[in-house]
């Protein structure tokens, strides 16, 4: 879908082109570090820093990278900068960059952006990479917000660590287990598709 | 930790799919059919056997010794991706059926995390050169135990009237889900 405006470049992913509910990616992120928002909104924030910095550096030199070599170069690219946003991590929010564990450094495979990288950021201008970036980041985030948000508060009754429903509440201890991961995740997935066919058929 | 529970450990327990979910992607996607998946299988087992032993040797030999971790990024995507690279050509040379069979998520198994997280989970636990190779084979058998389980299942859901929003995706996770489920089973398997 080709997009013409500046805003279109950025809405189009929140929803339209969503990357985890339209495209299916960066689902191992999604499903792991969703057991409470603040991992999910820290690893939103980490992924949407390397997304943006590689988008606007990969447009910025796409005319001097060989298209034969590109893969890899945008490959160190992105590594270099997931290396930064590990070693800022671990140096200011050590407790968060324990509890993501592996997964920060893992955001270097994460196919939204190499995705983004092959498919918008190495064909457009700068500006409008940074904006398809930004959109795609939130759209990321937006998605890691809602899953964690059902998960924490169905699996510990609280939000943001603070407990939100009374001591009626029995946690679903399910949810904070992996099994609650994907189940959840179906089940929004089943709830977008719904949605979209809504909204086409208006 | 003896190997004998590292390797069961690696399959069952701690599920690369199951427990950390790594290789959704390929979970999901080359899961339709059962041969699809267990060439995948196979070729995800094989890469991560290589990429233990290489990726323990740049990390206790080169990066380690002098002072580069934090070249560990870095230097394990590169040789991912080479390894991959070079068993792409591999089977393209020896079995064109095969090759035909994992059309592109052959080269995709370059960003796909379960490779990646092999290796930093290997230099996270640090374990020493047998343990990270006993660790690679068995997450590789884990992986394909897991994606021929469920091309299994799918292949039996193709025949099932499932509600439409819930078709591909939808029901593929929450199958996934109720693995994850059965497999939390094996927990009491090894102390």
């Amino acid at each position: 879908m080709p997009s013409k405006t500046a805003a279109e470049d950025f809405f189009k992913g929140l929803w339209l082109e969503n990357p985890v509910f339209r495209q299916m990616l960066g689902m191992c992120p999604i499903l792991a570090v969703t057991n409470t928002v603040v991992n999910g909104l820290a690893m939103g924030l980490a992924t949407s820093f390397v997304l943006v910095s590689s988008s606007f550096l990969i447009s910025l030199i796409k005319k001097l990278i060989p298209s034969q070599v590109r893969i890899a170069s945008y490959i160190v690219v992105i590594a270099t900068f997931v290396t930064i946003a590990d070693r800022l991590l671990a140096a200011y929010f050590w407790d968060i960059s324990k509890a993501l564990g592996p997964f920060v450094p893992l955001i270097v495979v994460n196919c939204i952006i190499l995705g983004r990288a092959e498919a918008f950021a190495s064909k457009n201008t700068v500006g409008r990479s940074v904006l398809d970036a930004l959109g795609m980041s939130a759209g990321f985030i937006l998605a890691l917000f809602v899953l964690s948000s059902i998960r924490e508060i169905l699996g510990s009754g609280a939000f943001l660590g603070f407990r939100i429903l009374g001591p009626w509440f029995e946690p679903w201890i399910i949810m904070v287990l992996p099994a609650g991961a994907f189940i959840t995740l179906g089940i929004m997935m089943a709830i977008s598709i719904q949605v979209e066919r809504k909204r086409k058929r208006g | 930790m003896d190997l004998v529970s590292l390797l069961i450990g690696a399959i069952l327990i701690n599920n690369f799919v199951l427990h950390y979910f790594l290789g959704i992607c390929p979970f999901l996607g080359v899961s339709k059919k059962i041969d699809a998946a267990m060439s995948m299988g196979l070729a995800v087992t094989f890469v991560m056997t290589i990429t233990a032993v290489v990726s323990w040797l740049v990390n206790h030999r080169i990066l380690i010794p002098y002072g580069l971790d934090y070249l560990q990024i870095v230097a394990f995507i590169l040789v991912i991706a080479s390894l991959v690279q070079l068993v792409e050509m591999f089977i393209r040379k020896t079995s064109p059926p095969l090759y035909q069979a994992m059309g592109i998520y052959l080269p995709l198994i370059t960003t796909n995390c379960a490779i990646m997280g092999l290796a930093l989970l290997a230099a996270l636990k640090n374990y020493d050169f047998v343990e990270a190779v006993v660790f690679g084979v068995g997450s590789g058998l884990g992986f394909t135990l897991a994606i021929v389980l469920m091309a299994a299942i799918r292949e039996q859901l193709d025949l099932a009237d499932v509600p439409e929003p819930l078709r591909g995706a939808g029901i593929a996770l929450i199958v996934a889900g109720i693995m994850a489920l059965a497999f939390l089973g094996f927990s009491g398997v090894i102390k």
